[in-house]
């Protein structure tokens, strides 16, 4: 296999690795006004993300930087083209990240639901974004040449982007999302809250498989009905149903591996779909990205070969040892957590880092 | 202002405002590492107080350092394509290797760390911080392993077809010799920086009125670990300096003479502590000068000569002007900038370090410092090592200017043809309005736990020695 490939399927792993990850706490966050009936509640559902957050969350940064250094024209194409939503994610996710680590850290009910509300805007708003920023990349956008330098530009604006199809993709991550975070909550607490989000997750599962269903589709039909991701997103489609399926039976476990496995396989569909083009023009396919060396292809988004196998070792040798140290923590803090796990707040003196 | 100038504020706002949290994080993870070691070691109490007061003082800090990071992780492509374009295939592998290696080993441990108390064994858990500092260490050093090629760049060769550097040597990269004066350089004043802020917080708690007794003897102990650190780590600090002079100039000649405002190659050049009259330099009265030290700071001999503005300028003009990536209007850094911000830099820094010497005078072998300025001039030391930070970052690259990288490419042909100066605008006023309002939270909530001061001794819990309670609240809960 070309090593362009070879990056070209890591990406796609990060990606993956992300969205599985931090899609739940996306769903956590968003979930709070809705399963949470009272202050402690809310807080177990904060310290059932609490260690695992931040891990989550690098996911995003590998990729930024795996894509950086192994696709440098994807890189740039896409983060000076999608300049405004790119904004708008980078602050919500800041925004979220503090009401995690701040929210506790004075007794104030002003204080406390300034704070929610920055959780909770801040994962609805990446959770439908980049959904909607990955159904443009797969469907293509419009391109122009790089007057003067190398490559090719966006040719669009915001509203470009806000299409039919990428206004469905977004709806679907975020219904996926919030869905994943419901079987999580279900798995990670105990006592009343258990429940409702176990429920709440059926119901969410249901919706969260119609509109799949129907973006899916509507994916495979642009792609020309071919057969891998038909595959691939049918099986997202069983993943799915079973979730629900083993949530109705009071089987958390295996429902949040259903929900899990569906985020992997569906974003696993997408990138088969894209590829070989990293991102392909709507109006000219002289302009668009390509994953691979070959002129003949289009324009190449990769690095030299040089770089890659430099690369390829550096993940070789690192990503193993991530994924273990990643998985003990998991394991470290598998617990559930009820209501009366939760440490009385009398701030500071009592938060005992 | 045009797309150019807006981005470069943007980014160096943004930089400038993640390295006001960065060093503190590099070098407070390695001090409570060692005062939570020490509690191990000893059992004394006072350790394991001071290990977990400035604990969340970290964890404050820590916050506001990890989501600017994430701005950071993406501007080059936002605001700088053509730049990420040109040097992508080199420059983008020290960030994704500092992500896979130093990012998620942070995050996960520090996790660990927080949570961590009555699930892992007390060795397992102080081993957690030192992960975090490992991390910490990592995540500095590829960073400035890519700032250093920026300076410096080697281990490429131009792809003329694909418009674009390309790496030819990966070692020559992460060994480049500005990079191995410029990581020793920065991680010590970051050891210098925590230092001096442990060491501020802690003369601040000593000295007033409602602290008790009692708790005097605690504050006095962190008094002298912040003190200790400040000094040892601001005389490395001054070495590395002088050392990474010597190679700038090697380098950059243009960098040096900036920083002094030398504008003829000069024999013995002498170094201006102080100046009046214009700006720039040109029809400067030095105050106070030292025969020789720019000679020596340039090449480590007082007699040598060190080059001017002028010469470097013409020159640069004749080489790189027929080469739309290198051509500029001119090749002199912004003068003012350079020559003051090298001097805040360094007597900032001195400033700091005599500071922690008289300290650790008055407060050798048990003694209490009684002199009424001890607390204010405790408190000014983190100030002036955050500032001195600041300005040497200024200084490197402010000085670096026009080049973005140098000899290579202009920052004006690196910035994003795409983005409109409507854009621009927008990611600049949003970002540094959310600065702004993030700044005056965390200097609250720094503010208020500071106050609040260490808290009472009580025995932790020890997972693996004592038996378990799963119906136990957690030890800590956000
Ligand atoms: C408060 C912290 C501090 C202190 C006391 C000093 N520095 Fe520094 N200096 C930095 C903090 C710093 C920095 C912020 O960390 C920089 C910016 C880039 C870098 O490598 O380190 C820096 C850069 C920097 C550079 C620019 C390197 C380049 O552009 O290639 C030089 C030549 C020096 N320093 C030299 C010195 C000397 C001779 C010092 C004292 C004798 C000194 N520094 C004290
Ligand atoms: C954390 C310490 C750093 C600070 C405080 C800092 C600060 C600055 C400042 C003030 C500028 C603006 C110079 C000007 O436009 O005149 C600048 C430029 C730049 N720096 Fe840094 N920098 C830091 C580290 C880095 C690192 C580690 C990198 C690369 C990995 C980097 C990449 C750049 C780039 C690409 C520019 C060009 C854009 C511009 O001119 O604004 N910087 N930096
Ligand atoms: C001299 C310059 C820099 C150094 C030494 C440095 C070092 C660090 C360190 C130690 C952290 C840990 C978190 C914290 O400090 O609170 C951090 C966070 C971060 N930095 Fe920087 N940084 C520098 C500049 C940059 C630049 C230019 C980038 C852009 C690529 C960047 C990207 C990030 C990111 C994405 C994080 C968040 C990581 C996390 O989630 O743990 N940093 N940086």
């Amino acid at each position: 296999m070309e090593l362009t490939t070879v990056w070209f399927a890591l990406i796609a792993i990060l990606w993956i690795g992300y969205f599985t990850l931090e899609g739940f706490d996306f769903g956590v966050g968003i979930l709070l006004p809705v399963l949470a009936k009272d202050e402690q509640e809310k807080r177990v559902l904060y310290n059932t993300i609490g260690p695992l957050w931040d891990g989550n969350e690098v996911w995003v940064l590998t990729a930024g930087g795996a894509t950086f250094a192994a696709f440098p024209e994807w890189y740039a194409t896409l983060f000076s083209g999608f300049f405004l939503p790119l904004l708008l994610i980078l602050v919500a996710l800041i925004v979220r990240n503090l009401a995690f680590d701040y929210r506790g850290k004075k007794d104030s009910a002003v204080w406390r639901a300034n704070w929610d509300k920055a959780a909770i805007v801040g994962s609805f708003l990446p959770a439908l974004l980049w959904g909607v920023a990955f159904a443009n990349i797969v469907a293509g956008v419009p391109m122009k040449a790089n007057p003067g330098g190398h490559g090719v530009l966006f040719d669009g604006n915001l509203f470009t982007l806000l299409n039919p199809f990428g206004l469905l993709g977004g709806l679907v991550t975020l219904s996926l999302f919030t869905t994943h975070g419901a079987m999580f909550v279900a798995l990670k607490t105990d006592g009343e809250i258990r429940h409702r989000a176990r429920a709440l997750s059926v119901k969410l599962g249901l919706v969260t498989a119609v509109l799949a269903v129907i973006f899916l589709v509507w994916t495979v039909a642009k792609d020309g009905w071919n057969l891998m991701p038909i595959v691939l997103f049918a099986l997202a489609a069983v993943a799915l149903l079973a979730a629900i399926f083993m949530a109705t039976k009071g089987r958390e476990g295996w429902a949040f591996i259903g929900t899990f496995a569906t985020i992997a396989l569906a974003v696993a569909g997408l990138f088969w779909v894209l590829f070989p083009a990293v991102m392909p023009a709507s109006n000219d396919a002289a302009l668009s990205l390509m994953a691979g060396h070959n002129p003949a292809q289009g324009i190449s988004a990769a690095s030299s070969q040089y770089t890659l196998t430099v690369m390829t070792w550096v993940a070789v040798i690192f990503t193993p040892i991530v994924l273990i140290y990643q998985a003990w923590t998991y394991w470290v803090f598998r617990k559930r957590i009820a209501t009366h796990h939760i440490p009385a707040v009398d701030v500071p003196e009592g938060l005992s880092v | 202002m045009d797309v150019t100038d807006i981005a470069r504020w943007q980014f160096g706002i943004t930089t400038v405002y993640h390295f006001l949290f960065v060093p503190i994080t590099i070098g407070i993870t390695a001090i409570i590492a060692t005062m939570e070691t020490a509690w191990l070691r000893t059992h004394k109490e006072e350790y394991l107080r001071l290990t977990k007061f400035f604990g969340k003082l970290f964890l404050i800090n820590f916050a506001i350092g990890l989501v600017t990071g994430i701005v950071q992780e993406f501007q080059f492509g936002m605001n700088w394509s053509d730049y990420s374009r040109f040097v992508g295939d080199i420059f983008g592998a020290p960030l994704a290797v500092e992500a896979l290696l130093a990012f998620f080993l942070e995050s996960t441990f520090l996790g660990l760390w927080i949570f961590g108390w009555d699930r892992l064994p007390r060795k397992v858990h102080a081993a957690c911080m030192w992960a975090v500092h490992v991390g910490t260490l990592f995540s500095a050093y590829m960073i400035l392993a890519a700032n250093s090629w920026m300076q410096n760049p080697v281990g490429l060769k131009i792809n003329p077809d694909q418009g674009r550097a390309e790496l030819t040597d990966f070692w020559a990269v992460v060994f480049n010799k500005v990079q191995l004066v410029t990581f020793p350089h920065v991680v010590l004043s970051a050891y210098a920086t925590a230092g001096a802020f442990v060491l501020g917080v802690a003369a601040y708690l000593y000295v007033r009125k409602a602290t008790a007794e009692a708790d005097k003897a605690v504050y006095l102990k962190g008094i002298r670990i912040g003190a200790a650190w400040l000094l040892v780590a601001g005389l490395g600090v001054a070495i590395s300096g002088d050392i990474q002079g010597k190679i700038m100039t090697e380098v950059q000649p243009m960098k040096m003479a900036a920083a002094e405002g030398l504008y003829e190659t000069t024999k013995s050049a002498p170094f201006s502590v102080l100046t009046v009259g214009s700006l720039d330099g040109t029809n400067a009265k030095n105050i106070i000068e030292i025969p020789g030290l720019l000679s020596f700071l340039a090449t480590g001999d007082f007699n040598e000569t060190v080059q001017g503005i002028n010469p470097v300028e013409k020159e640069y003009q004749g080489k790189f002007a027929d080469n739309s990536l290198t051509k500029a209007d001119s090749y002199t850094p912004v003068i003012p900038v350079t020559y003051w911000s090298f001097r805040f830099m360094m007597g900032l820094g001195f400033f700091a370090a005599a500071g922690a010497l008289l300290i650790l005078i008055m407060t050798k072998k048990g003694k209490q410092p009684k002199a009424k300025w001890f607390g204010t001039m405790a408190i000014l030391l983190p100030i002036a090592m955050v500032l001195g930070n600041s300005w040497g970052w200024m200084f490197t690259e402010m000085g670096r200017q026009p080049w973005v990288v140098f000899g290579y490419m202009t920052t004006a042909a690196g910035v994003s043809p795409g983005v409109s100066v409507l854009e621009a605008w927008i990611g600049v006023i949003v970002l540094t309005l959310l600065y702004g309002i993030l700044a005056v939270v965390e200097f609250g909530l720094l503010w208020k736990y500071i106050k609040a001061g260490a808290a009472p001794f009580s025995e932790p819990p020890n997972p693996g020695v004592d038996k378990s309670d799963d119906d136990a609240p957690m030890a800590f809960a956000y």
